[in-house]
């Protein structure tokens, strides 16, 4: 019985249609392009077709599209105050998009959208090129105002100005490298303890330890469970704490 | 997760490497695919921030809207029946005390005047029986005194007439009154 183990395998995309190459670029309709438009139509048919007959006593499904709504409009609206209302469509379309994308990866046999790094990074520069557009627009070279902090003495300004403007540009990194790196990593110990069951199972006595690894993969799906809900929501919030600094630059 | 494995098992062993399209690197990092994923994510992702901010959002924020208006306009109009029912509950009372107080009155007005009634009767009654009695004591005294005065010519009659039987003749009357007077006068 030959037990395959690769862990990486699970992330290959897979392309359905294919378009031909650009130069080196292999443009294709992928099983990831099929989830990310699952997602949208999900999205949609939660938040458009769940909530169309304006119930004042809601339903299930509307019930749900308006505690997610109201959910992303507090996290918004906290994290980013004052004005932070024409940002929640695009908060709430990230959470939700991340969210579904996540869960999807949770699917056996399904593909994890959010473990490509690419996909994250996108995510997150609209995220960072709303907040440096928005802010520019909005306070013209006062926004730059957001990388001098107040009551910090001359000399050390020159300093702090470098440190401020290093964290900003590592914003979009690490916004997109932590869910990246959480989908990934989970993904792949999820398959290296699903791959010790049949891989103990087939090494003749060393199959009664199987249980031990079928156990912890059980306790891994759980933690993965959580982490997919949670990396969606730190997405929606640390946005809108970005957003934030779009809104009120000078704190 | 797992994949269904379509490489048919290799001699080398329970472990290999898969063959990939892409020569074996690591998918994510697979710089060729970049370009199509950025356009299907550019697509999906602008679709649903269209659906989003144009439709399904103002749609739930309406629904939102509406209950929180109707709420508040329910409540509205349930603090305004509250507000009539304490005012009608406070005309009740206030109307039924001044009822009450009146009613208190009438029985205080009319005791007042049913006992001043039954003191003027009671006063010229007693006024009535008062003269009654001083009548009678006037009528009493001058009887009294008619009496009396008549007892002395009875007596001195009496005296006359015994005195006629024992000595066969009649006495002065001067002499009989004189006598009477003397002895009243002992007595």
């Amino acid at each position: 019985m030959a037990v395959k183990m690769d862990p990486i395998h699970q992330f290959e995309l897979k392309p359905l249609v294919s378009f031909g190459h650009i130069g080196h670029q292999h443009i294709a309709f992928t099983q990831s392009a099929l989830y990310m438009f699952l997602a949208v139509g999900l999205i949609a048919l939660l938040t458009i077709w769940a909530t169309k007959s304006r119930a004042v006593v809601p339903g299930r499904a509307q019930s749900l599209a308006e505690v997610f709504y109201e959910f992303i409009g507090q996290t918004v609206h906290q994290s980013a105050g004052h004005g932070s209302e024409r940002f929640v469509p695009l908060v709430f379309s990230l959470f939700m998009f991340v969210l579904l994308l996540n869960l999807f990866g949770m699917i056996p046999y399904a593909f994890a959208v959010t473990s490509h790094i690419i996909v994250t990074f996108m995510l997150a520069l609209v995220v960072i090129l709303t907040v440096v557009i928005y802010g520019f627009m909005a306070h013209g070279t006062h926004f730059l105002g957001l990388f001098v902090p107040p009551g910090v003495p001359g000399w050390l300004k020159p300093l702090i100005v470098v440190i401020e403007v290093v964290s900003f540009i590592s914003r979009p990194i690490s916004l997109s490298v932590r869910l990246f790196a959480n989908m990934l990593a989970g993904h792949i110990a999820l398959k290296i303890f699903a791959g010790f069951v049949p891989a103990l199972l087939a090494a003749g006595v060393w199959g009664i330890l199987s249980p031990l690894p079928l156990a912890l993969s059980v306790a891994v799906t759980a933690l993965e469970m959580l982490v997919a809900v949670l990396q969606a929501y730190v997405f929606a919030t640390l946005t809108s704490i970005y957003l934030s600094d779009a809104l009120h630059p000078g704190h | 997760m797992a994949q269904p494995h379509a490489p048919a098992p290799t001699k080398e062993g329970l472990i290999h490497e898969p063959a990939s399209e892409h020569g074996g690197g690591f998918p994510p990092f697979e710089s060729s695919t970049f370009v199509a994923q950025i356009l299907w994510l550019a697509l999906a992702f602008g679709l649903l921030y269209y659906l989003m901010s144009k439709i399904a959002l103002p749609q739930i924020a309406g629904i939102l809207h509406d209950r929180q208006t109707r709420l508040a306009g329910d409540l509205d109009q349930a603090a305004r029946a509250k507000a009539e029912a304490d005012s009608a509950r406070d005309t009740y009372e206030r109307a039924l005390k001044d009822a009450q107080d009146k009613a208190k009155g009438i029985a205080q007005t009319t005791r007042a005047q049913l006992a001043a009634e039954a003191e003027t009767r009671r006063k010229s009654l007693e006024a009535d029986l008062a003269t009654k009695l001083a009548e009678a004591e006037t009528q009493i005294k001058s009887r009294t005194a008619t009496a009396m005065s008549s007892v002395r010519e009875v007596a001195a009659d009496a005296a006359t007439a015994i005195v006629e039987r024992l000595t066969g003749q009649a006495p002065e009357r001067g002499a009989v009154e004189a006598a009477y007077d003397r002895t009243r006068a002992v007595h």
